[in-house]
């Protein structure tokens, strides 16, 4: 019996009961992802609607009125206020009751009329720099149209270059469609580098791990038989994402089902071997809760689930290499959204798959000194 | 107890360091098969390491060890293959029942079902965990789960078995059932490595070694330790007082002038005396205080004794080298 996977079967054997006894751990472990799911997916629209807006008309006619209007109509501002002078227009920005300020000046129509050029002022808070560029963005289309409308009201002349965009993939801009994909990335790391961390951790607490030391298991016979129930369990708990992203937020999977959770096991089993690194440096579960998170915060802002990869400084863009999640991201939009293939994805599996392997084999080792240094 | 040619452990000076420190200082000791090794010493004294040192969980710094025939640092996985361990905390998984654990021990060690299911009725039938089978190992007693843990480490019929404090937070009774399965087992052939620090427990030793800062500095049989020329209690006399009241005994002999010390061992009384004192007027003390004493005699120094004196011997030997 001279097998490196000595004990397999035997630690299989037990986790599996440690799992089906503590049932409330599980379950929590398992309904809080969903619950975060919930919390975000209802939560984070990163488009930016309904901005909150103080309007200061000193003009009050007829034109300024029909600039509101378009204003309103926007959907972007949502006019909560009306002032009467600069003060109240600065005081409403600065107590953050309104994002944006406009002042149409009291000559405004005048100077339509007479097309001398009129100027509306507006004022932006830039503490939210995603608020402030929408509102940049908003406020100088509409009146660059209000422009050209003038301009070209009495003649026939049309726009000599006109864009057409054409948004691929998640046409209606939908927060849930972007977001959700990702979140199951990080949220998949709950159950799986905390939940082999904290099991072997026990162990050590307990003395058992020591105990199984003075037996014939072998290393990676121990870690495997860890890894491979936690690896049923987040599939489990992946499968439950996944219905309640389609189902309930309605974000349709473009792509092959089955591929999707086929490219999730090199996934799963990164996470799963970062958590049994993680035991191996730890002493006590609390001690592996600080090391665990110290993993998350990468996966939620290198990874690409927030910002961009690509507009990170290229320090961070490199860093974002080693992120397992970027790659798993990756993965997920690619088939929930863009309906990519096994052709487009595979390099990111090979990936995930190797790191989970290094990380495994880095684990296997320290426990073989520390069986022996223990 | 028939000392074969083949020693259960042997061990040849063995020295273990942790950076300056040395837990182990040249220890060489012999454990024959089928004995009751106790092996003692205070508490961070290098018990602990030279279990792992002989079970292959910590590499040698010096010497020699072998351990039922197979060299520890060459090949410790066939060492682990014939020893059982037993922790000082059991290291039981308490959310397993009795029979969960058991098997996963007997996974481990690779028993067929078959093999498996034959040897789990012998450890139930020897240690009496029958009732308590599919009990969770948390609701067990404190003797119970020493049972339990003991019937883990001696599922695949290991030679020889390291009990590392098997008896720390047991009740009396649980600890004298653990010695009487011990003896029971021992006589079948089995080689126990026994830590303790409960003297009554060295005695029932048929060998024990002491262990001070690193150093063995006592090694034999209980009675052969006793009569050592360096054990000898000047003006004192050592009794050892027999009566079914032990316990009330035991309080009231400790208020009697010219009694310095008293224990209860089993069911009597071992009081440090005068060395003049007469056990007959200690007697009727007792009967006034309407104690009946059975018997009253002299007693051999205890191995605590022994060991008392060895150390302070070995302390003071070792202040003349340093001066």
């Amino acid at each position: 019996m001279n097998n490196i996977f000595r004990g397999f079967s035997a630690v299989f054997y037990k986790e599996s009961l440690h799992i089906r006894r503590d049932f409330s751990t599980l379950f929590f472990s398992l309904i809080i992802p969903i619950l975060q799911m919930f919390l975000l997916g209802y939560a984070i629209d990163t488009n930016i609607r309904q901005i909150n807006t103080v309007i200061y008309n000193a003009d009050g006619r007829r034109e300024s009125r029909e600039l509101l209007d378009r204003l309103k109509n926007s959907d972007t501002f949502h006019l909560v206020r009306y002032v009467n002078n600069d003060q109240d227009l600065n005081d409403a920005i600065i107590s953050g009751k309104c994002r944006v300020g406009v002042k149409i000046p009291v000559d405004y129509s005048d100077r339509l009329l007479h097309q001398t050029g009129a100027q509306v002022l507006v004022l932006i808070d830039g503490s939210d720099s995603s608020v402030a560029g929408q509102a940049i963005n908003v406020t100088t289309a509409i009146g660059l149209d209000e422009s050209l409308r003038r301009v070209l009201a009495n003649s026939s002349a049309s726009f000599p270059v006109e864009m057409r965009p054409k948004i691929l993939f998640n046409p209606d801009s939908r927060s849930p469609n972007f977001f959700l994909p990702g979140l199951v990335a990080v949220l998949l790391l709950n159950v799986t580098t905390f939940l082999t961390a904290f099991s072997i951790v026990r162990e050590k607490e307990r003395g058992t791990l020591e105990q199984l030391f003075v037996t014939p298991v072998r290393p990676m016979g121990l870690l495997l038989g860890k890894l491979l129930p936690y690896l049923g369990i987040g599939f489990f708990e992946l499968s439950m994402l996944l219905v309640a992203m389609r189902f309930l937020f309605g974000v349709p999977i473009h792509g092959s089902v089955i591929l999707l959770a086929f490219l999730s096991l090199p996934y799963l089993f990164v996470s799963l071997s970062l958590g049994i690194l993680i035991s191996s440096k730890a002493t006590s579960q609390a001690n592996a809760m600080q090391l665990a998170f110290i993993t998350i915060l990468p996966s939620i802002f290198f990874s690409g689930y927030i910002f961009p990869r690509e507009t990170m400084p290229k320090f961070f863009y490199y860093l974002s290499y080693f992120v397992p999640a970027a790659y798993y991201i990756n993965i997920t939009r690619g088939i929930i959204l863009r309906g990519a293939g096994w052709i487009h994805l595979w390099s990111d599996a090979v990936v995930l798959f190797l790191m989970g392997a290094a990380l495994l084999i880095i684990a296997a080792r320290r426990f073989h000194n520390k069986i022996i240094m223990a | 107890m028939t000392p074969s040619t083949q020693p259960s452990i042997s061990a040849q000076r063995l020295v273990r360091r942790f950076g300056k420190f040395t837990a182990v200082n040249d220890v060489s000791f012999r454990v024959e098969k089928g004995e009751i090794f106790g092996f003692l010493g205070p508490n961070g004294s290098g018990k602990t390491t030279v279990i792992k040192m002989l079970t292959g969980l910590l590499p040698l710094s010096g010497g020699h060890a072998e351990v039922e025939g197979f060299d520890v640092s060459k090949d410790a996985e066939a060492v682990r293959e014939n020893i059982g361990y037993m922790s000082q905390n059991f290291s039981l998984y308490t959310d397993l029942t009795v029979s969960e654990n058991l098997t996963f021990y007997g996974r481990i060690y690779g028993l067929s079902n078959d093999h498996l299911r034959k040897r789990m009725d012998e450890i139930i039938q020897i240690n009496g965990l029958g009732p308590y089978i599919h009990r969770l190992a948390s609701q067990l007693s404190g003797g119970w789960k020493q049972r339990l843990a003991l019937g883990c480490a001696m599922l695949h019929e290991p030679k020889l078995v390291f009990l590392d404090e098997p008896t720390a937070g047991i009740d009396p009774v649980a600890r004298r059932q653990l010695w009487d399965l011990l003896f029971e087992l021992s006589g079948q052939g089995i080689t126990f490595f026994v830590t303790t620090h409960y003297m009554d427990e060295a005695e029932r030793c048929s060998h024990v070694a002491y262990i001070y800062f690193g150093k063995l500095i006592a090694d034999g049989t209980p009675d052969s330790l006793r009569e050592l020329p360096d054990v000898q209690l000047a003006g004192t006399l050592r009794i050892e007082i027999t009566t079914p009241q032990v316990t009330r005994a035991l309080r009231l002999a400790r208020e009697i002038p010219g009694v310095r010390n008293a224990t209860i061992y089993g069911q009597s009384i071992h009081a440090l005396v005068d060395d003049h004192y007469d056990l007959n007027g200690l007697r009727e003390e007792l009967l006034k205080r309407n104690i009946v004493v059975a018997e009253i005699r002299p007693l051999a120094p205890s191995l605590e004794d022994v060991f008392v004196e060895l150390t302070s011997k070995h302390q003071a030997q070792q202040e003349a080298s340093r001066e």
